[in-house]
């Protein structure tokens, strides 16, 4: 049961094997006995659950029932909702109970799914590793000594795990795609505006993006279906029309242009990891694409850039945490400074405080033409080269990460290397497109995640052609060691 | 030395949108703290600003009507600093690109004088809320009410050269945004204040003298009093051989003297950038137009219509002119009435109708006297029906009453007796009683006429008419009958 897909799921509760109660017993059983091991959930949610079960029973007896109406979901612990502690994974946000709920949750909620809890992150999703959580580190399932990437890495694990059949995740510069690929499982980072950033707890504003986790892509497209959309609370939402994500995932590749960027194949890309992108690349060609090579000639700039606007949207995201009106604030403050120092110094994390301190440098004055003006530049370049390299071709594909998942504790004591793990994936938020990772091997068993990107609103061609890729692959089925029951 | 004040205001007039810049809350003043301040307003996290479209229908309203620039693009940015009333740790006002730019005002700087006063911006941004110190012993109450509140922040260029014409300035851009609809201008509420950039330099000098900035000032007096302390103690401190240090000053009005705000002298850097949650404005020219369209006729050329056309004093059709509701009112009635009426309509309600509205501390939108009431009256006061005497007595019922005013007339029997075969017969019954005073007019003592109307006017309970009375009178008096 547990092993099953959303569709394969949906199929036996409609058939009645089982029942909803049923399903999230099962999967609330596994939680308890996973999470212990791998911390893949801050707050687990089993009283919600449970009546969100008795709900979805009751649309599935009334045959009012959509699509997703009793399949169980995990949400990323920054999407508010209402009633269940929100913690971004800090100590800051430990104690807050938003009074509203998310526009991803509440449509997820709409749709019948069920909330079996909230899952670890790194700290106001910042960090590549999901070591950066108060609540502490998540360990890879496919190696408990690795880290599943971050900053969704809560969500990437409990799928893996197969604790839930998908969950919510936000990518703010690879923070779906990175742990996907670790964990091996099909992350989708929407178009950004496609999918409401209400309720959804800011890192940085212009590239942060909601989107799904899920072991297939006709998985990730049903979840797509339900939180994609115009949302009159969210000023950068698109209102653009949502095409039925299911209806074309079968449709044939060939015709299909791929470009492959030359610049994500350069240093530093492990070789077992390029063997087996090379390996899908020709996998895809069996199924009828064309492969040329391409330049995206900006790609160098794009962690520079990223790492410029990033901060200096999140050191003024984070200014509200000022122990003044909810969440964390120091005991017994002295005067108004020392509420606010000591309140954000205790309350923040060591990343969260070194991306704030780089962002409110990047905007003071005198630096804020040489760094963030620069860097919005370099924006539009990023930009312009996808552009140009999608007057050419349909989709882009490479690499999710140039290394497999890496060992906890290898990298926190050297941000610098850390950033380099999304070397090839913020660009994509800089841009603003929709990409894709799923699973196309593992090297020395741990995963390896290729990329598609595609151009803006086409998550449909994301999800039709992983969804080929899938029918003739096995990755995504692969099980964890120890996951099988 | 001679010295030159210079003089330049930033005003922040609170828009009357019903609800916020970026939240749907109400704006109404006085509700018990923290009533209305939604999640958006007291910036939970995960929330986000949706642009008031209203707000920018008025900002574009009063770049209009300053014939200023309208951006066709412009962009929300973050002013980020912390303050505990300051909820998201940055306020979103607009930096770079402000949504007007480049306009004018023409004030009376002198009686009859008139100069234009280039305005350098406006831009619309968000309120903070309110910081309470009292009864909290030893601590601090925030209450977020006004946090989100929307405000055009209206910037002049430093053409202002005293704090007369600073007060003009003030109160020309008063007028206005209450004329467009767009703020209230309650000073008391804070719906309108100001700050004051000042510097004075030697007469003749091009270059500026380093400026203050006296924050928060609102009242017209307050703005005058404060400038004019400023202006003597920077030119007492230049004047010992002193420089003037640029300051930010807060004015107390109790003791008449503007203080330095000490602990807020180190330089602020805002670190504005543009507010990723917010698109950018776009405006085209059919919205402009449309704005254009709906646009009141404004105050200046209102008022100058209303002595062209109507023929009024320049005074009066100041007085009519200024307060969009009064002019409205005034032309509604005149509207009933003829033309050649238009100087009644105005000595009525300046007269009359604001005395009745004052004693009973009512504004003219809320009059208990309709327009068309008043046009009744005066109709009847116009064709000489009714006495001016008796029209100030139908005027007190009317503000009790919503009666028309003819039937009062009628009812009451208080149509004006103009029948001169009547009055004439009445006249001469009372000369003949009064011989004594026939004789003493016709000897030089004229004031006695008035004993001769009175008398006349007793005969007919008040309703003859005065002008046939006193035309008769002369002739019988001076004996030309």
């Amino acid at each position: 049961m547990f092993d099953s897909t959303i569709r394969q799921l949906g199929q036996a509760l409609r058939r009645r094997e089982f029942s909803v109660s049923e399903l999230t017993q099962t999967l609330l059983q596994r939680i308890e006995a996973f999470n212990p091991i791998l911390n893949a959930f801050i707050s687990p949610t089993p009283e919600v659950a449970r009546q969100q079960a008795v709900a979805a029973e009751a649309r599935l007896a009334a045959g009012t029932a959509e699509p997703l109406t009793g399949i169980p979901l995990a949400h990323k612990d920054l999407f508010c909702t209402a009633g269940v502690r929100t913690s971004c994974g800090s100590r800051m946000l430990a104690n807050f109970i938003a009074p509203y709920e998310s526009a991803v949750s509440e449509r997820c909620q709409a749709a019948g799914m069920v909330m079996l809890g909230k899952t670890n992150m790194d700290e106001f999703a910042m960090g590549s590793s999901n070591e950066n959580s108060f609540f502490g580190a998540v360990r890879n399932p496919w190696d408990r000594d690795c880290v599943p990437g971050g900053s969704s890495g809560g969500s990437a694990a409990a799928v893996a795990a197969r604790l839930v059949p998908a969950a919510t995740g936000t990518d703010t510069g690879g923070s779906i795609r990175q742990p996907a690929a670790f964990t091996g499982i099909t992350g989708l980072k929407p178009t950004y505006g496609r999918v409401s950033r209400w309720g959804m707890v800011a890192f940085a504003s212009s590239l942060d993006q909601g989107g799904v986790m899920a072991r297939t892509a006709e998985d990730c497209a049903l979840v797509l279906q339900a939180i994609a959309g115009f949302d009159p609370r969210d000023s950068t939402s698109a209102d653009h029309a949502v095409p039925d994500y299911s209806a074309t995932l079968d449709q044939d590749l060939s015709g299909l242009t791929l470009g492959v960027p030359q610049e994500y194949f350069s240093t530093g890309l492990d070789s077992a990891v390029e063997q087996c992108i090379q390996e899908a690349i020709a996998q895809y060609r069996k199924l009828g694409a064309q492969v040329r090579e391409i330049r995206l000639p900006s790609s160098a700039l794009a962690i520079p850039a990223y790492y410029v606007i990033a901060p200096a949207e999140a050191s003024s995201n984070l200014a509200r945490y000022d122990g003044v009106r909810y969440g964390y604030r120091c005991q017994d403050p002295e005067d108004l400074l020392d509420l606010y120092t000591r309140s954000r110094g205790e309350g923040f994390g060591a990343e969260v405080k070194r991306r704030i301190m780089v962002g409110t440098y990047a905007l003071s004055a005198g630096y804020f033409d040489a760094y963030y003006r620069k860097a919005q530049q370099i924006r539009r370049l990023i930009r312009e080269d996808f552009q140009n390299a999608f007057s050419e071709v349909d989709l882009i594909v490479g690499p999710t990460t140039p290394t497999t998942a890496f060992a906890l504790g290898a990298q926190v004591d050297d941000p610098v290397t850390m950033y380099l793990n999304d070397i090839y994936t913020v660009a994509v938020n800089l841009a603003g497109l929709p990409a894709l990772s799923h699973p196309v091997g593992l090297v020395e068993n741990r995963p390896v995640g290729l990329q598609l990107i595609a151009n803006y609103f086409n998550e449909a061609l994301l999800l039709n052609s992983a969804h080929r890729y899938q029918q003739v692959s096995d990755w995504h089925q692969h099980l964890p060691p120890g996951c099988a029951d | 030395m001679q010295w030159e004040t210079v003089i330049g205001l930033e005003i922040h007039a609170q828009l009357a949108t019903r609800s916020k810049i970026f939240s749907g809350s109400a704006t109404a003043y006085g509700a018990p703290p923290n009533t209305q301040a939604s999640a958006i307003d007291l910036g939970l996290p995960g929330v986000l600003p949706v642009l008031n479209a209203e707000a920018v229908r008025m900002a574009v309203c009063l770049g209009l009507a300053i014939e200023a620039e309208i951006a066709r693009h412009c962009v929300f940015a973050r002013k980020n600093y912390f303050y505990p009333d300051l909820p998201k740790g940055y306020q979103i006002s607009q930096y770079e690109q402000p949504i007007v730019s480049n306009g004018r005002i023409d004030i009376e700087c002198a009686a009859g004088q008139r100069k234009t006063i280039g305005i350098t911006r406006a831009h619309l941004e968000e309120d903070a809320g309110k910081s309470l110190h009292e009864d909290f012993q030893g601590l601090t109450g925030i209450d977020l009410n006004r946090a989100g509140t929307p405000l055009l922040e209206i910037v002049s260029e430093p053409d202002l050269r005293s704090a007369h014409e600073a007060v003009a300035y003030m109160k020309q851009l008063h007028q206005l945004v209450r004329y467009l609809g767009i703020s209230d201008g309650n000073m008391q509420e804070g719906s309108f204040r100001c700050d004051a950039n000042v510097s004075v330099r030697p007469v003749g000098q091009t270059a500026f003298g380093t400026r203050t900035e006296i924050k928060n000032l609102n009242s017209f007096r307050f703005v005058e009093q404060a400038i004019e302390f400023e202006v003597e103690r920077q030119i007492h401190v230049l004047e010992n051989g002193g420089s003037i240090v640029q300051e930010t000053r807060l004015f107390d009005p109790e003791r008449g003297e503007t203080r330095s705000m000490r602990g807020k002298e180190e330089a602020h850097d805002y670190r504005y950038f543009p507010d990723p949650d917010l698109l950018p404005v776009v405006l085209d020219d059919a919205f402009i137009a449309a704005v254009r369209e709906q646009l009141p006729e404004l105050p200046d050329v209102r008022r100058q219509r209303l002595i062209n056309t109507h023929g009024l004093s320049p005074a009066d059709a100041a007085q009519l002119a200024g307060q969009r509701a009064w002019a409205d009112y005034y032309e509604t009635v005149v509207d009933g009435l003829e033309v050649s009426a238009a100087k009644l309509v105005a000595n009525w309600m300046l007269g009359e109708l604001a005395a009745l509205l004052n004693r009973q501390g009512l504004t003219i939108s809320a009059s208990p006297i309709s327009p068309q009431q008043l046009a009744g009256l005066l109709r009847r006061v116009h064709d000489g029906t009714l006495s001016g005497h008796l029209a100030k007595e139908v005027l007190t019922e009317l503000s009790h009453s919503a009666a028309d005013v003819d039937d009062i007339i009628a009812q009451r029997g208080l149509q004006q007796i103009s029948d001169t075969t009547a009055i004439e017969a009445a006249l001469d019954v009372i000369l003949a009683d009064h011989p004594e005073q026939v004789a003493q007019y016709r000897a030089g003592k004229t004031k006695l006429k008035g004993f001769f109307v009175g008398q006349a006017m007793k005969v007919f309970k008040g309703k003859a008419n005065p002008q046939v009375i006193n035309a008769l009178l002369d002739r019988k008096l001076t004996g030309k009958d």
